[in-house]
This record gives structure tokens, C-alpha cells and sequence, in this order.
């Protein structure tokens, strides 16, 4: 009985890391990008915990999401200041430059 | 048994995942981001190996102690990539500027 | 009008040849998955790893938790050469930038602030019980410096006036003094036993403590730093760069 509880929690947090992972590297905002990565590190940690580190899963809450995620929004922050908010979105250069010229009728 | 393969399995899809953004992907901050996850895909893989089942046994407390380390080193790798990543922008910032208006100006120039 | 055509061709060209790149690319990592998938498969599953051997040598680490005591006495030399990491980092953010100005438009509003005012201390607080739970259950230098490291975060947040105020060289004290501590254990136990950082018998326990209290503060206020982005203003001296 336990083992299956267990099992199923396994299944359904694995598989919302994956589905977190796939939209953080997926998602065109980036700020949207780190606020996923800290709920990420938030549930990384629980995954620690169910494999039986707490030091591990202390260092990820604490490091991992409490952190690196305030790390990002500076240096986005910073980014943005100079940029004037231009660049938050992950469109690169030439594909921009392309779709602008594809719209244009020729 | 079984726990240990899913583990194992998301952490190798989740360093998968994380170097084909890592590649793909031209913001720094992706980038960043991108290796990161690569990092937790490997201390996820670390740390399932050496899961145990409650009630059969010690932990191997080596791999903690590594991936502990691991994750402190990691934030200060991304840390100071983000920091090169604000200066290369600042000192990238007028070539790129100046691209766009040039673009700008042959567009307008043939229309 | 062929021009046009020509450039649309080219477009296209290029649109095509990404596409493809990244079709390879997809390919290649999907390769690199299988690869590492069957490498990962041939590991012997009921490997015993090293538990045993740890649990044997418990009682003399002069610690009750296995993670501490390999983090801090058996395998030592990896924790001192990380804390140098982090103070490399430190090292490598400060030559790089200057912390930005803070913006003198933001107010705080005072909810914020009677937030950081009740949090601040409390944090202060977990920190120290960590440090001082590492040595029998999960806890350690690491944790406690990172919850200090968060408290440090939260008061730049708050943009507080006399953080401002603080002058450099307290800083720079505070960034090597775990480092030092380290440091200086270790080499005192190379006089005394002959190897580094084999601590005395009898005295482990308490050197682990004074080690793991001098780093939790150094790794609190390097993330802390860390966080800031960058070298502190201060008058510069004569001959260098400004």
C-alpha cells in the first residue's frame, strides 16, 4: 500500500520537474523563465528529501531557489536598465530582423 | 529499485533537456539558466544511486556530501557568469544597437 | 523586384539551413542520451558504496551526522579548496564591476521594511541553530551560511542606508575570515600530527564548530556580496584604475 502511494508520488513529481524544466527552457519571457526556475528548485528540493538528504534538501531551498532566483532578477534588472526593457524577450537578432522583413510585402 | 531508475531517468532527461537549450537557445540568461538545470539533472543522478529504501540499510553519505559541495559551487559559477553576462551586454550593447539601425535603414531605403 | 526575390531566397536559405542544424543537433543529443543511458545502466545496482566504511569511523569524526563528518573531517581538503571557490568568485565579480548606485527613486514601503525588521533577526537565528545542528542531524556551514546569505539579500532589497555605509575593508575582513579559520586549523594540525587537517583526538568535534561557525559567516556575507554585483565604492589609492 505504501509502495504504491510512494510510486505515485515518484510519478507525479517527476513529472511535474520535467514539465517545470521543459517550460523554464521552453518559455520566450524570460522573467517568466526564472520565476519558474525557483519553483523548480522549490520542488527539487522536495525530491531530495523523498531521496533521503535533508542537507541536501536544506542547501537546495536555502541556495537553490532562495538565491540563485534573486540572482537572476539582478542581473535581468541590471540588464534591462541598460537596455531599456528591449531584450527581456529571447528573440534573437537576425530571426527578429527575418520576420520583420517576411511580413513586409515585397 | 524502481525509485531509483525514475530518478535517475529525470536526471538524465533533465541534463539532456538542459544542453540542447544550452546550445540552442542565444540569451545569456537562457544560457545560465540551461546549465543550471544540467547541474541538477547530474546531482539528481548522484544522489539516486545512492538511495536506499527506508529499513534497508545506511545512506551513502559521500554522494550528499559531493553534490552539497556541488551546489554551492553552483551558485557561484552562476553568479559570476551573470555578472560577465551584464558586462558583456553593456560593452555589446552600441554594436548591436547600431546593427538594427542599419537594418532599419536599408529596409527603408528599398522600400 | 529580383533583388527582393533574391534576399527572400536567402531568408528562406537560412531559415532552412537552422532548421536543419537543429534537427541534427536534437539527434545528436538524443544520441548522447542513449549513450549515457546504457553507461548509466551497467553501474552494479546494489553497490554498498562507502556507508559502511563512514559508519565505522563515526565515533572518531568527533560528529553525529555522517554528511558533516565526511564533508568536514574525512574528506576536508573538498570543503577548504570550495570555500576558496566562493572566494574566488567574490574576487572574480568585484575586479569585473562596480555594484550599481542605488536607485534613489524606490521607496520602501513600510510593511517591507517592518517585514525585514521582524525576519532579519529570526533569520539570524536558524542560521546559527544550523550550524550548530550540523553536527547531529541535517544542518551545517553551508545551510546556515546560505539562510544568512538570504538575510543578507533581503536588507540590500530594503536598500537600508547605513549598508551603504559599511567600509570596505570590514568586508574584506569578513570574506576571508572563514578561509583563514580554515586555513589555519589545518596547518596547525599539520605541525601538531604531522597530516593536514588531522584533527587532534579528542578535539574534533569542536574544531568541526569553530571551522563551520567562522565559514557560515564568510559564505553568508560572500553570497550576500555576491547578491550586491560587484566591488563596493570606496577612494580609490594611488596608482590604481578608477
Amino acid at each position: 500500500m505504501t509502495y504504491s502511494i510512494l510510486t505515485l508520488f515518484d510519478i507525479i513529481l517527476v513529472a511535474t520537474l520535467l514539465w517545470l524544466g521543459w517550460r523554464l527552457l521552453s518559455s520566450e519571457d524570460i522573467f517568466k523563465a526564472v520565476v519558474l526556475f525557483i519553483s523548480f528548485g522549490l520542488l527539487m528540493a522536495l525530491a531530495w528529501v523523498r531521496m533521503r538528504a535533508p542537507d541536501v534538501a536544506l542547501a537546495e531551498a536555502a541556495l537553490g531557489a532562495g538565491l540563485t532566483g534573486p540572482l537572476f532578477l539582478a542581473a535581468l534588472r541590471r540588464m534591462n536598465r541598460s537596455h531599456k526593457g528591449e531584450r527581456r524577450l529571447d528573440i534573437d537578432e537576425n530571426r527578429d530582423g527575418d520576420h520583420g522583413k517576411n511580413s513586409e510585402p515585397t | 529499485m524502481i525509485t531509483t531508475t525514475l530518478y535517475s531517468l529525470t536526471g538524465l532527461i533533465l541534463f539532456g533537456m538542459g544542453f540542447h537549450t544550452l546550445i540552442i537557445h542565444s540569451h545569456p540568461l537562457r544560457k545560465i539558466l540551461a546549465v543550471n538545470v544540467m547541474g541538477t539533472g547530474v546531482f539528481l543522478i548522484l544522489v539516486a544511486t545512492a538511495y536506499v529504501p527506508l529499513g534497508q540499510g545506511d545512506i551513502d553519505p559521500v554522494p550528499h556530501a559531493m553534490v552539497l559541495t556541488g551546489i554551492v559551487v553552483s551558485v557561484s559559477v552562476t553568479a559570476l557568469a551573470l555578472i560577465l553576462a551584464c558586462r558583456v551586454q553593456e560593452t555589446s550593447n552600441l554594436a548591436l544597437l547600431k546593427r538594427r539601425n542599419q537594418r532599419k535603414e536599408t529596409k527603408e531605403t528599398r522600400a | 523586384m529580383k533583388t527582393g526575390t533574391e534576399i527572400m531566397g536567402k531568408i528562406r536559405n537560412r531559415h532552412k539551413r537552422r532548421d536543419a542544424f537543429q534537427l541534427l543537433f536534437l539527434i545528436l543529443v538524443f544520441f548522447l542520451m542513449a549513450l549515457l543511458g546504457t553507461i548509466f545502466s551497467t553501474i552494479p545496482v546494489n553497490n554498498p558504496g562507502l556507508a559502511s566504511a563512514v559508519a565505522s569511523l563515526q565515533t572518531e569524526s568527533g560528529v553525529e551526522s555522517p554528511v558533516t563528518a565526511v564533508l568536514l573531517n574525512f574528506r576536508g581538503y573538498d570543503t577548504l579548496l570550495e570555500v576558496m571557490v566562493l572566494l574566488l568568485a567574490v574576487i572574480g565579480v568585484w575586479s569585473l564591476i562596480k555594484a550599481p548606485a542605488p536607485d534613489p527613486e524606490t521607496e520602501i514601503s513600510p510593511v517591507q521594511m517592518g517585514v525585514v525588521r521582524l525576519l532579519a533577526p529570526v533569520m539570524c537565528l536558524v542560521a546559527a541553530y544550523l550550524v550548530w545542528q550540523g553536527s547531529h542531524l541535517a544542518g551545517g556551514a553551508f545551510q546556515g551560511g546560505a539562510i544568512l546569505g538570504a538575510a543578507g539579500v533581503l536588507l540590500l532589497v530594503s536598500e537600508l542606508p547605513w549598508l551603504r555605509t559599511v567600509p570596505a575593508s570590514v568586508l574584506r575582513f569578513g570574506l576571508v575570515l572563514g578561509p583563514l579559520c580554515f586555513i589555519g586549523t589545518a596547518l596547525g594540525c599539520l605541525f601538531l600530527g604531522g597530516e593536514l587537517l588531522a584533527y587532534p583526538e579528542g578535539t574534533a568535534g569542536w574544531l568541526i564548530l569553530f571551522i563551520e561557525t567562522a565559514c557560515a559567516l564568510s559564505i553568508g556575507l560572500t553570497l550576500a556580496l555576491l547578491f550586491a554585483g560587484g566591488r563596493p565604492h570606496e577612494n580609490v589609492s594611488r596608482g590604481d584604475i578608477p
